[in-house]
C-alpha cells in the first residue's frame, strides 16, 4: 500500500513538487496503477526461469570508433536556459 | 592522545582515457580543452529514442584491467539502470552494473605503514558511464543556479572498489599509487588527465560510524580529505559525542570536509537491468587478454633486481612509472646498468621532481653519455649532476660538450696527488689537529685540494689520498 509518506518521498527523489491538496489524489492514483500490474501475479510461474528480456540474445557491441558530435547549437537546441554554451539547471543539492 | 584504529576503503573511479570514443556512443573522449558540449550526441544527452550500445574495446580493457587487479572474471556481466535525478545525468540513471559486476575479489600489493608489504583486497570493479560536470556559480553550498558540461558524460569509467583494509591517509596514498602505476602499465588510462581518477572514501575509527567523502581529485587532495576527516572524526569522540554516518563533500579550496544532506539510500536508487542492452559473455575473451597482459610493476621490479643487480629500494623507484622504467631499459642498454639505475633512481628523478618535470624532458642518450663517463671515471660525482641540471635548464648541449664548455673533465690523477702533497705541506696545523683526534681537520685539507684542482678532483678520493698521505708522513 502506497502512503502519503511514499508519494512524499516520491516527489523528493524526483525533484517534482506536489501541492498538499494533491497528495491524497496521488496515494489512489499509485494505488490503483500498483494493482492494476498485482493482476499478474495471477499468471502460474512455477518452474519458469526469471528473465529480464524477450529474446535470448548478447554481446552486442560497436567498435571504438569516434564519430562526428553535434554542434554545440545543436545540442543545446532543445534547452530551456543556458549559458555561455551551457546548459542551464536549477540548484540542486 | 588517543589512537583508535582508522579504517579507510575507496570506491576509485577511472576514466578507461585511452579509447577514442565514449562507452555507448561514437562521440570522441578528447573532450578536454574543448568548449562545453561540443562533445555529444543524442545517446549521451539522454535524448528520446536513443538507444546505447557498447563499446567493445571498453570491456576488454575492463576485463585488463580486472586481471591486472588479481579479481575474477564474471562469465556473464550485465548492466543496470541507477535511478537518480541530478542535472549531471540528463537521463535521469546511469548505466551502471549491481549484480554480476565485470570482476570480483582481487588483491593488489601495497608497502604499509609498518613497512611491510601487504595486500589490499578488491572488492569488485564494474564498468558504467560517467557524469556530466557541474559547475557551479560561486561555492557549492552557495550558488544560485547550476550549468552543465555533458562533454565527460558517458566517458567510460570503471570504478575499482577495495575492501576496508587501509589505514592511513598514507596508505591510501600508496593504494592509489599503485593502481595508478597499473592503469598506466595496461595503457587503458592516462593519470595527467584532469579528472581521470576520482575518489570516493569511506573511513571511520574502530567502533564508530563510518562518514563517506565523495568526489575526491587528486591524491594529494585524497591525503588532506582523509587527514580531516580523521581529526574531526577523532574530535568529536574527544568530546564524548558520536561521528554521524552521513555524506561529506571535500572543500579544496578550504581543505575541509562538510556535511551534504542527502536523502537517497541505496534501495532509493531502484537498480534494475538496463533492457537496452544485452548481456555480455566474455569468459571466452579472458584467456587471450590474459596471455597478452604485459609485464606488471611488481614483475617488472622483481626482473630489475634479478637482471640488472640492483638494490630493491632502486627497482621499486624505477619501475612505479612504465615511462621511467623504459627509461631505465634504454640506458642500461648501453651503459653499466647498476650505475644507470643508482643515477636515474636518486639523482635524476629528484632533479625532475624538483622542477616539476616528466621523464621524457631527458634523453636516453644523454643519460647513457654521462654514466660512461662516470664509468670511465672521466667526470667526478659533482660534475654528474652538474651535466644533469645543466641539461634540464637548458644550459649547454650535450653531457661532452657541457663536460667541455665547463672545464668538468677530471682531473689527471698526478694533478690530485700533486695537489694533495702541497696542501698536506701547506696545512701543518691541520695535520696537527688531525693526529691530536679531530676528524673534521682531514675535510680542511681536502677543501684545500678540491680548491687547487678547482673542483675536479673527486671528493672521495680526495679525502682518502690526504689521510693516506698524512698517515704516512
Amino acid at each position: 500500500m502506497i502512503t502519503r509518506d511514499d508519494v512524499e518521498h516520491i516527489s523528493w527523489l524526483a525533484s517534482v513538487k506536489i501541492e498538499d491538496a494533491e497528495k491524497d489524489e496521488f496515494v489512489e492514483q499509485f494505488n490503483s496503477i500498483l494493482d492494476y500490474f498485482h493482476q499478474l501475479d495471477e499468471v502460474k510461474t512455477d518452474g519458469v526461469e526469471p528473465t529480464y528480456r524477450v529474446v535470448d540474445i548478447s554481446n552486442i557491441f560497436r567498435e571504438d570508433v569516434a564519430c562526428q558530435s553535434l554542434s554545440q547549437e545543436e545540442a543545446l537546441r532543445n534547452a530551456p536556459r543556458r549559458e555561455n554554451g551551457y546548459f542551464k539547471s536549477p540548484r540542486i543539492v | 592522545m588517543e589512537t583508535e584504529e582508522v579504517i579507510i576503503g575507496l570506491e576509485i573511479h577511472v576514466q578507461l582515457n585511452r579509447l577514442q570514443s565514449k562507452m555507448f556512443c561514437g562521440c570522441s573522449t578528447a573532450y578536454h580543452d574543448s568548449e562545453p558540449n561540443t562533445h555529444t550526441c543524442p545517446v549521451c544527452l539522454g535524448l528520446p529514442g536513443s538507444l546505447p550500445v557498447l563499446n567493445r574495446k571498453a570491456v576488454e580493457y575492463g576485463i585488463k584491467v580486472g586481471l591486472a587487479l588479481n579479481c575474477r572474471i564474471e562469465e556473464e556481466t550485465l548492466f543496470y539502470r541507477k535511478n537518480y535525478y541530478y542535472p549531471d545525468l540528463p537521463k535521469g540513471f546511469q548505466i551502471s552494473q549491481y549484480d554480476f559486476p565485470l570482476a570480483t575479489k582481487g588483491h593488489i600489493m601495497i608497502l604499509g605503514d609498518d613497512g611491510l608489504e601487504r595486500n589490499i583486497r578488491i572488492n569488485r570493479a564494474h564498468m558504467e558511464e560517467d557524469p556530466g560536470r557541474l559547475v557551479h556559480a560561486g561555492t557549492i553550498d552557495k550558488a544560485k543556479y547550476t550549468m552543465v558540461d555533458y562533454n565527460r558524460c558517458g566517458m567510460p569509467l570503471l570504478e575499482v572498489v577495495t575492501e576496508p583494509d587501509l589505514h592511513s591517509p598514507k596508505e591510501a596514498r600508496a593504494f592509489l599509487d599503485k593502481l595508478k602505476s597499473i592503469l598506466e602499465y595496461l595503457e587503458v588510462f592516462d593519470g595527467s588527465l584532469e579528472g581521470s581518477m576520482r575518489v570516493d572514501a569511506n573511513i571511520s575509527l574502530r567502533g564508530g560510524d563510518r562518514t563517506e567523502v565523495k568526489n575526491i581529485s587528486g591524491f594529494k587532495g585524497v591525503e588532506k580529505a582523509l587527514s580531516y576527516e580523521i581529526t574531526r572524526q577523532r574530535n568529536i569522540r574527544r568530546r564524548n559525542m558520536t561521528v554521524v554516518q552521513e555524506t561529506r563533500h571535500f572543500d579544496e579550496i578550504r581543505n575541509i570536509t562538510v556535511s551534504i544532506r542527502s536523502k537517497v539510500g541505496a534501495h532509493d536508487y531502484r537498480y534494475f537491468p538496463e533492457c537496452d542492452l544485452a548481456p555480455i559473455r566474455i569468459a571466452a575473451w579472458v584467456p587471450a587478454i590474459k596471455d597478452a597482459l604485459p609485464e606488471l610493476p611488481d614483475a617488472k621490479r622483481e626482473r630489475f633486481v634479478r637482471q640488472y643487480l640492483m638494490k630493491d629500494d632502486h627497482a621499486k623507484s624505477l619501475t612505479s612509472d612504465i615511462k621511467v622504467a623504459n627509461f631505465y631499459e634504454a640506458v642500461a642498454a648501453c651503459a653499466e646498468p647498476r650505475l644507470a639505475a643508482v643515477w636515474i633512481a636518486d639523482v635524476l628523478k629528484g632533479e625532475l621532481n624538483y622542477r616539476n618535470l616528466g621523464i621524457d624532458a631527458f634523453k636516453v642518450d644523454d643519460m647513457a653519455q654521462i654514466i660512461n663517463l662516470l664509468s670511465s671515471a672521466a667526470i667526478t660525482e659533482d660534475g654528474a649532476v652538474e651535466i644533469i641540471r645543466a641539461i634540464l635548464d637548458k644550459k649547454g648541449g650535450s653531457p661532452q660538450e657541457i663536460v667541455k664548455a665547463r672545464g668538468l673533465g677530471r682531473a689527471e690523477e698526478d694533478v690530485v696527488q700533486k695537489a694533495v702533497l702541497e696542501a698536506v705541506a701547506e696545512n701543518a696545523s691541520a695535520v696537527a689537529d688531525y693526529r691530536a683526534g679531530s676528524e673534521r681537520a682531514l675535510n680542511f685539507i681536502v677543501g684545500a685540494v678540491m680548491k687547487k684542482t678547482r673542483g675536479k678532483a673527486d671528493p672521495g678520493e680526495v679525502h682518502r689520498l690526504v689521510k693516506a698521505e698524512v698517515e704516512r708522513i
